[in-house]
C-alpha cells in the first residue's frame, strides 16, 4: 500500500455529516428528557410571580400541598447553600425570589411531585400575595427613572469625538429602537439530577456550559464541586440561551433530588421558558455622526442603552461588545461610544447568538443610511468608503490586521448582480404601485474570543483503546453546531483513520474540567485546538516506539490513512496500537489549549480582545406591501468567510441558519410587554420566529473559500457561529429601502426593529404624510 | 364499548383507562417510552411532535400529519398513528425522506427533526412532485430555528425525485390497516379515569341524544382549541364528547355548498378552491398543515372566536348554519350566531350540524388575512368581501371584518357606502373613509389598534386595485403559491 491510498473518511476541510445526523432522522438522539430515568424519578415545577416588582406579603400553599401526589414545596429559605446564580459573583440572581420580586414571571417556589402534571398544576394553587411597586420596562425610563446600572458601563474612546464632530462638514443625530429576542430553542430548558452518595449528585442538564452548571450547583448545594457531575449529551438548540439561564433549573432540580433521595426532573413548560429565561438585550441607541460631502465618516458618538433585566447576568460583557461591533465594518477617525446597562423590571437579558454585536453592528448600519441618504448616494457606496484598512485601529485600539472585507463585497456585488438589480429595483418603486422593493448589501466584521480572556482556554481526552477504537471527549457542548463533527474530523485527521473510529462523547465534567461555555463562537477554535493537542501527544508517543520497535528514525514514521508508515513498513493502525499496548505506552492524553496574543483592559478601554475577524456580507432583496405593511425577502445572496473551512456543509448550514435568525429578530420576532409589566409573547402562538415560507426564496450561500485565517488557528478555519446573524440586518435594510420609496428616498425610513408589519405600514403612512 | 382502540405503528393498542384530557403525546413519550417524537411548545405550533394519522374516509385509508401535542386520545380511536420510530425504507434502511434530510445536512441541533421528517413524509406520501410552494405550505406548522430551513426544502426536493411511493411500508400494508381500522369502529364508546369521562358517539344522531343528556358536555372536534385548553390551561374539559369523526359530508348542490360541522379545514380546501377560488390562498394559511388536517370548520364558527378565519369569509358570502338540539333543527344566517364577545345564539344541548354556502358566481369576491408572520399566525384582520355589480352598479356589498371588534363583524358603513355607487374608485374611497366608523378595534401584543384601522382602511383600496386591475401586482408573491 502506498502513501496515496483512499483518503480517510471524515477528514478535515471536507464535507461530513453531522455525527448525529442518522439519530436525528430516525428519532434516536436522546435529549435530556429522553434519558431513561432512574426508577422513582419525581418532578419539580416552578411558580412564577405574577407581580413586576413587588414586597411579597404571604406565601399560602395549603391548597398546593393538598394536591394529589405533592411531595412538598422549596422556597428560598429552603435552599442550603447560597440563593444566587449570578454567573459573574455579584451575588444578585437569586434562584428564588427572597422577599421581593423584580419581575413578572420571577420563580418564587417550587413544587415537587410525583408526575410533572400533577407538579405543575398544584404549582397553579399557589396563593401568592404582594404588596406592588412602581415597576420600569424600558431602558429610557430606566434612565429617567434613576434606576441605574446592573453593572459597569463602558465607555470607548478614541481621538476627540466631541471636537470632530463640531468640525464635521455634516452632522446628522438620532434614535433608534432595536427590539431583544427570544431564542426559541426548540428544546425547553431541562434538567434531571440523581442524588449520590455523601453530598455528591449527578446531573443531565440541556447546557451550553458544563462547569458553570457544576460550581452553580456546587454553591447552592454548600459543597465543594468535587462533589457534582454535570453532562451533556446534546441540545436541542441553545444560541446562548442555556449559557447561565438553565443553572437556576439545575440548581433546584439538585437541591430537591439531595432533600428528596429521588432523582429529580425539571422542565418548564414553552410559556414559563420564555417568561422566566433572559432573551437577547433591547437597545435603545442614541448616535451622532460627522461625516463630510463624500460620505466619509469623521466622527461618531453613541450611546447604548440596554435593557438588561433586573441583573446583571451577562449585561456587562453583552453591552461591552455591543460597543466593540459598533463601528461595524467601518473606521471612526474620532469617536466615544458610552453603553448604559440599564436595570429595568423585566428578565433578566442574557447571550444570544451575537452577544450584544448585531444590536452595536445594525448601529453603524442606520449611521451609514443616514449618510447616504442624507447625500443621494447608494449606501453601498457610503460602505466601501469607510470600510477598514489595515493598520487603522478600532475604537478600542486593536489594529486591524486581516481585512478582506474590499475583495468579499466586490465579489458578492458581482456574483449577485447588485448594481443591475439595484437599478431594476429603482425602475420598479419609479412605477410607484403597491408592491415596493428595496435591496441592500451590508457587511460585517466579527471579532473572536471571548473578551473575558481567560475564558479562552480549553481541554481535551483523548483515549485509545487496545484494539485501536479511539474514544474522544473535550469541553464543548454540542448544540446542534456541529462542534463534535469538527473535533472529530480533526482528530481523525491527526491519527489518519475514518471518522467512524472515533466515538463522540457526552460532555461531562469528569473527564475536562473548568471548561468555558460553548459560546462566543469558539468552539470548535478552542477545542479543536486542546483535541488536536492531545492527539499530537499520543502521535509522539507512537512515533517514538514505531521507530524504536520498527528500526527507522522517527522522521521514517508517519501517519498515512489507515496505516502508520514505518520507512517502507505499511503498519495497519490496530496492529500499531496493540503492538503500543503491549509495549506499556501510555494510549491516554490530555490536551489543552489557550488563545494566544489578546489582553483587554477595561479601565482603559485598550487592548487586543480579539484574535482575529471573521467577515462576510449579503445582498437582501424585499418586496413590501404599502398597502399592510407585509413583505417577503425574495432573494440573498451571501458570501461569508470562515477562514479554511473544516467542514464547508456544515458551515453552509450555519451561515444560512444564521441569516434567517438574523432576519427574524429585524423582522417578524417582537417581544411585547403590557403596562402590567407582563411579556404577552411567550409561547409561538404570539411570538412569530421565521418559518420556511420565510426564508428567501432564491438564497444563494458562498463561503470565501480564498480566504485563509493570517492566525495560526485550527487548520486556518474560522468561527462561524455568531458572525453571519449580523447579515440579517441587509433585510432590515432592504425594507427600509422599499418603505423610503414611498417618499422618493427623500429621507431615510427609520424603522426601529423588529420591522414587523405594523411598523413598516405605520413608516410608510408616515412617510406619505 | 369502553375501550379505547387504534394502531399505533405495527401494534394494536386498546385502553380502558382514558381520561378526556390525557394526550398522545404524553401517551407515546410517557407510556410507550416513543421518545422520538418531541414536545417544543404543547400548543401545535412548532411541529415537533408531529405524527401521522390514518383514518377511513369514503376515499379509503388517509394518512395526514398531526399534532400529538395537542391530539387528546379519544381522539385516535379507529385511527393508525405511526411515529418517526415506524418509518424506514423498503430495504429497513432509511426512508427516501431520512436518507435525504442526512444528505443535504438538513438537521442540526436535530430537535425538530422528527416532526419534519414525519411532515414531509405525510407530503412525500401524497404529492410525490411538490415544488417550493407546496413544501413550505407543508411546513407552515413545523419551526426549526437552527437551519434556517434551505436545507430541509432541497431534502424534500430530492425525496420528492427518489420517489419509491408504491414500495412504502404504508401503501403496502394500507389494505390490512384499513380492514383492521374498519372493525374498531361501530358502537359508542365510553371512556373514563375516576371522574373524568369521554364518549364518542356511533353517529350524529348518538351524538344529539347524548348532548341533550348532558348538555355541559364539552364538544371535542379536532382539539385544535380544546387541547390547548388542556395543555396550556389545564382545564377540566369532562364529561367530553368526541365528534371528529362525525358530520364529514360535503355536498355541492346547485348555488350552495354544504359542509358538515365536522369537515376539517383541509378536506374542505378542494371544495373551497374549485368554488370560491379567490379564498383558495386564504384558506391554506389558517393555522399550518397539522392544524388544517384535524381543526373544523364548526367549531371555528362555534368557538365565537373574533379573529377566527372562517366567519369573514363566510358572512361575506350570506352562510347560514344550522344547529340541532335532539331532533330539533334550526337554520340561521351565520352573522346572528355571534351575538357579543364569548356570547352566541346556541341553546344548552345544541350544536352546529352544518354550514350552508351560497355560491356567488358572479360576485366579485376577496377573503384577505393580515397578520405579524406571513404563515401559521393568528389574524390581525381579515376580511371576507363580496361586491354584486350589476351594469356598473354596485347592487350589494357584504364586507365582513375578524380582529375589528369582539366578535366577527360586518363594516355596515362601509357597504352603505358601496351599494348604489358606480363600480369605480370613488366608490372604495368612500367605503375607505367610511369603516373608520364601523369599528373601533383594540390594541394587544398582535397589533394595535391604529395599525388595524389602517390595514381595514387599505384592504378596501386592495380590493378595488385588484378589481380594476392596474397591471402592477398587489400582492406579495401571489403567483407562486397556491
Ligand atoms: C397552531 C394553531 C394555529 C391556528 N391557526 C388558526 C388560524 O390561522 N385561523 C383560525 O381561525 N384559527 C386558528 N386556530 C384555531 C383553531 O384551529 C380553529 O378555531 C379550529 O377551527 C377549531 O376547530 P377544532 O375542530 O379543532 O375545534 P375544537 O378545539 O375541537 O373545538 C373548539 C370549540 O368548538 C366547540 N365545538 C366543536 N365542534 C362543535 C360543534 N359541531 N357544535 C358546537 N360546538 C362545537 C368545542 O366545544 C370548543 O368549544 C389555530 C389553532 C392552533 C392550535
Ligand atoms: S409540541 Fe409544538 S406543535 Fe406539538
Ligand atoms: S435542527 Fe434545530 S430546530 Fe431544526
Amino acid at each position: 500500500m502506498k502513501d496515496d491510498a483512499a483518503p480517510i473518511a471524515g477528514q478535515a476541510h471536507q464535507d461530513t455529516i453531522h455525527d448525529s445526523a442518522i439519530k436525528h432522522v430516525t428519532g434516536r438522539a436522546d435529549y435530556t428528557d429522553d434519558l431513561v430515568e432512574p426508577t422513582g424519578t419525581i418532578h419539580a415545577y416552578l411558580g412564577l410571580s405574577t407581580c413586576a416588582h413587588g414586597r411579597i406579603t404571604g406565601m399560602d400553599f395549603t391548597d398546593t400541598l393538598a394536591q394529589p401526589g405533592v411531595l412538598g414545596v422549596l422556597t428560598a429559605d429552603d435552599l442550603p447553600g447560597v440563593n444566587d446564580v449570578s454567573p459573574n459573583g455579584m451575588n444578585d440572581d437569586p434562584i428564588l425570589a427572597d422577599g421581593v420580586v423584580h419581575f413578572w414571571g420571577q420563580p418564587v417556589f417550587a413544587v415537587i411531585a410525583e408526575t410533572r402534571d400533577q407538579a405543575r398544576r398544584a404549582a397553579h394553587k399557589a396563593r401568592i400575595d404582594y404588596d406592588a411597586l412602581p415597576h420600569v420596562l424600558d431602558p429610557i425610563a430606566a434612565r429617567d427613572a434613576g434606576m441605574g446600572y446592573v453593572t459597569d458601563p463602558l465607555t470607548l474612546r478614541r481621538g476627540d469625538a466631541a471636537v470632530a464632530m463640531a468640525d464635521a462638514p455634516r452632522r446628522i443625530t438620532g434614535r433608534f429602537a432595536v427590539g431583544g429576542q427570544d431564542h426559541f430553542y426548540l428544546e425547553g430548558q431541562i434538567a434531571l439530577a440523581i442524588p449520590g452518595e455523601d453530598d455528591e449528585v449527578a446531573l443531565h442538564v440541556s447546557t451550553q456550559h458544563p462547569s458553570e452548571v457544576q460550581h452553580m450547583v456546587a454553591h447552592v448545594l454548600g459543597v465543594p464541586s468535587s462533589a457534582v457531575v454535570v453532562n451533556v449529551r446534546r441540545m436541542g438548540g441553545g444560541f446562548g440561551g442555556k449559557e447561565t439561564q438553565m443553572n437556576l433549573f439545575a440548581c433546584v432540580a439538585a437541591v430537591a433530588a439531595k432533600r428528596w433521595h429521588r432523582a429529580v426532573k425539571i422542565r418548564p413548560d414553552r410559556d414559563d421558558d420564555m417568561t422566566a429565561t433572559g432573551k437577547r438585550h433591547d437597545f435603545v441607541i442614541d448616535y451622532a455622526v460627522g461625516f463630510d460631502d463624500e460620505g466619509r465618516i469623521r466622527a461618531v458618538e453613541g450611546d447604548l442603552y440596554a435593557r438588561c433585566g433586573f441583573s446583571a447576568d451577562l449585561s456587562g460583557p453583552v453591552t461591552d461588545r455591543a460597543l466593540f461591533h459598533a463601528d461595524n465594518a467601518y473606521f471612526y477617525p474620532d469617536v466615544r461610544l458610552s453603553s448604559h446597562p440599564m436595570r429595568t423590571n423585566t428578565v433578566s437579558n442574557t447571550a444570544f447568538r451575537g452577544f450584544g454585536g448585531p444590536q452595536g453592528a445594525i448601529m453603524a448600519e442606520r449611521m451609514v443610511e443616514e449618510i447616504a441618504y442624507a447625500l443621494g448616494l447608494d449606501p453601498l457606496e457610503v460602505r466601501k468608503r469607510n470600510l477598514y484598512q489595515n493598520g487603522q485601529l478600532t475604537p478600542y485600539h486593536q489594529e486591524v490586521q486581516d481585512q478582506i472585507l474590499p475583495r468579499l463585497i466586490a465579489e458578492l456585488e458581482q456574483s449577485s448582480y447588485y448594481q443591475a438589480r439595484r437599478q431594476a429595483v429603482l425602475d420598479w418603486n419609479a412605477r410607484g404601485g403597491v408592491i415596493r422593493k428595496g435591496i441592500a448589501l451590508t457587511p460585517v466584521k466579527f471579532g473572536i474570543s471571548f473578551t473575558a480572556t481567560w475564558f479562552n482556554q480549553a481541554g481535551a481526552l483523548i483515549h485509545i483503546y487496545s484494539d485501536g477504537s479511539i474514544h474522544l471527549n473535550h469541553g464543548g457542548t454540542e448544540m446542534g453546531q456541529g462542534l463534535n463533527t469538527k473535533v472529530a474530523q480533526i482528530v481523525a485527521e491527526a491519527f489518519q483513520c475514518d471518522i467512524s473510529r472515533i466515538r463522540i462523547t457526552k460532555t461531562t465534567t469528569e473527564k475536562v474540567p473548568n471548561t468555558s461555555a460553548t459560546a462566543a463562537s469558539s468552539g470548535t477554535d478552542l477545542n479543536g485546538m486542546a483535541a488536536l493537542d492531545a492527539a499530537n501527544q499520543i502521535k509522539a508517543r507512537l512515533t517514538a516506539f514505531v521507530a524504536e520497535n520498527w528500526k527507522v528514525a522517527e522522521d521514517q514514521v508517519a501517519f498515512v490513512p489507515g496505516h502508520v508508515r514505518a520507512g517502507d513498513q505499511m503498519i495497519v493502525f490496530d496492529q500499531v496500537i496493540r503492538a503500543a499496548y503491549m509495549a506499556r505506552i501510555h494510549l491516554s492524553a490530555a490536551g489543552f489549549y489557550k488563545t494566544p496574543k489578546i489582553h483587554w483592559d477595561r479601565t482603559t478601554g485598550q487592548g487586543r480582545p480579539f484574535y482575529y475577524f471573521a467577515y462576510g456580507a449579503a445582498v437582501s432583496e424585499v418586496s413590501v406591501d404599502t398597502l399592510t405593511g407585509e413583505y417577503v425577502i425574495d432573494r440573498a445572496d451571501i458570501l461569508h468567510d470562515v477562514g479554511r473551512s473544516l467542514n464547508p456543509a456544515l458551515d453552509r448550514g450555519q451561515v444560512e441558519g444564521a441569516f434567517v435568525q438574523g432576519a427574524g429578530w429585524l423582522t417578524t420576532e417582537e417581544l411585547w410587554w403590557d403596562d402590567k409589566g407582563r411579556l404577552r409573547t411567550h409561547a409561538p402562538s404570539t411570538y412569530k420566529v421565521p418559518l420556511a415560507s420565510d426564508r428567501p426564496r432564491i438564497f444563494n450561500v458562498a463561503l470565501a473559500d480564498w480566504s485563509e485565517a493570517t492566525e495560526r488557528t485550527i487548520k486556518r478555519s474560522k468561527a462561524v457561529g455568531e458572525p453571519p446573524f449580523v447579515l440579517g440586518i441587509s433585510v432590515f435594510e432592504a425594507i427600509n429601502m422599499a418603505v423610503a420609496s414611498v417618499a422618493d428616498y427623500r429621507e431615510p425610513a427609520r424603522l426601529d426593529a423588529p420591522a414587523t408589519p405594523e411598523r413598516v405600514l405605520m413608516a410608510v403612512e408616515r412617510l406619505r404624510g | 364499548m369502553t375501550q379505547l382502540r387504534f394502531l399505533l405503528n405495527d401494534t394494536e393498542v386498546a385502553l380502558t383507562e382514558v381520561a378526556a384530557s390525557d394526550t398522545l403525546l404524553d401517551h407515546l413519550r410517557l407510556t410507550r417510552r416513543l421518545t422520538g417524537t418531541k414536545e417544543g411548545c404543547a400548543e401545535g405550533d412548532c411541529g415537533a411532535c408531529t405524527v401521522l394519522s390514518g383514518r377511513l374516509t369514503p376515499d379509503g385509508l388517509v394518512y395526514e400529519p398531526i399534532n400529538a401535542c395537542i391530539r387528546l386520545m379519544a381522539s385516535c380511536h379507529a385511527t393508525h398513528i405511526v411515529t418517526i420510530e415506524h418509518l424506514r425504507g423498503p430495504d429497513g434502511g432509511l426512508h427516501p425522506i431520512q436518507a435525504a434530510m442526512v444528505a443535504h445536512h438538513g438537521s442540526q441541533c436535530g430537535f425538530c427533526t422528527p416532526g419534519i421528517v414525519m411532515a414531509l413524509y405525510g407530503l412525500w406520501m401524497t404529492d410525490p412532485k411538490a415544488g417550493e410552494a407546496e413544501i413550505e405550505t407543508a411546513l407552515q406548522g413545523n419551526i426549526c430555528r437552527c437551519t434556517g430551513y434551505a436545507p430541509i426544502i432541497r431534502a424534500a426536493q430530492a425525496a420528492g425525485a427518489a420517489g419509491g411511493q408504491a414500495q412504502d411500508a404504508l401503501a403496502r400494508e394500507r389494505e390490512a390497516v384499513a380492514a383492521r381500522l374498519a372493525g374498531m369502529r361501530g358502537a359508542r364508546v365510553s371512556l373514563a379515569r375516576g371522574a373524568d369521562r369521554a364518549l364518542i358517539p356511533t353517529d350524529t344522531d348518538d351524538l344529539a341524544a347524548a348532548l341533550l343528556k348532558e348538555p355541559d358536555s364539552t364538544l371535542v372536534a379536532g382539539a385544535t382549541d380544546v387541547g390547548l385548553w388542556v395543555t396550556k390551561f389545564m382545564r377540566d374539559i369532562s364529561p367530553a364528547i368526541f365528534i371528529g369523526h362525525l358530520m364529514k359530508d360535503i355536498t355541492v348542490e346547485g348555488d350552495l355548498i354544504r359542509l358538515g360541522a365536522g369537515v376539517t379545514y383541509s378536506e374542505a380546501a378542494p371544495v373551497i378552491a374549485r368554488h370560491i377560488p379567490q379564498a383558495a390562498e386564504y384558506w391554506q394559511r389558517i393555522g399550518g398543515w397539522q392544524v388544517r388536517n384535524v381543526g373544523t370548520i364548526g367549531a371555528n364558527i362555534a368557538n365565537g372566536s373574533p379573529i377566527g378565519d372562517t366567519p369573514p369569509l363566510l358572512i361575506a358570502l350570506d352562510a347560514r348554519i344550522v344547529l340541532r338540539r335532539g331532533a330539533d333543527r334550526r337554520e340561521m344566517p351565520l352573522e346572528d350566531f355571534f351575538i357579543d364577545y364569548g356570547k352566541q345564539d346556541r341553546q344548552p344541548g345544541e350544536f352546529v350540524e352544518e354550514i350552508v354556502i351560497p355560491i356567488h358566481r358572479a360576485a366579485r369576491t376577496a377573503a384577505y388575512k393580515v397578520s405579524k408572520r406571513r404563515d401559521s399566525d393568528i389574524t390581525a384582520v381579515a376580511a371576507g368581501i363580496r361586491v354584486d355589480v350589476a351594469e356598473g352598479i354596485i347592487t350589494d356589498a357584504r364586507l365582513a371584518f375578524g380582529g375589528m371588534a369582539g366578535i366577527p363583524k360586518r363594516a355596515r358603513a362601509a357597504e352603505a357606502a358601496l351599494r348604489g355607487q358606480p363600480f369605480a374608485e370613488a366608490a372604495f374611497d368612500a367605503a375607505a373613509r367610511a369603516i373608520a366608523g364601523d369599528f373601533q378595534p383594540m390594541t394587544d401584543m398582535r397589533a394595535s389598534a391604529e395599525y388595524r384601522a389602517t390595514v381595514a382602511r387599505n384592504l378596501i383600496r386592495r380590493f378595488w386595485l385588484e378589481q380594476s386591475e392596474p397591471g402592477l401586482p398587489v400582492r406579495l408573491r401571489l403567483t407562486e403559491r397556491a
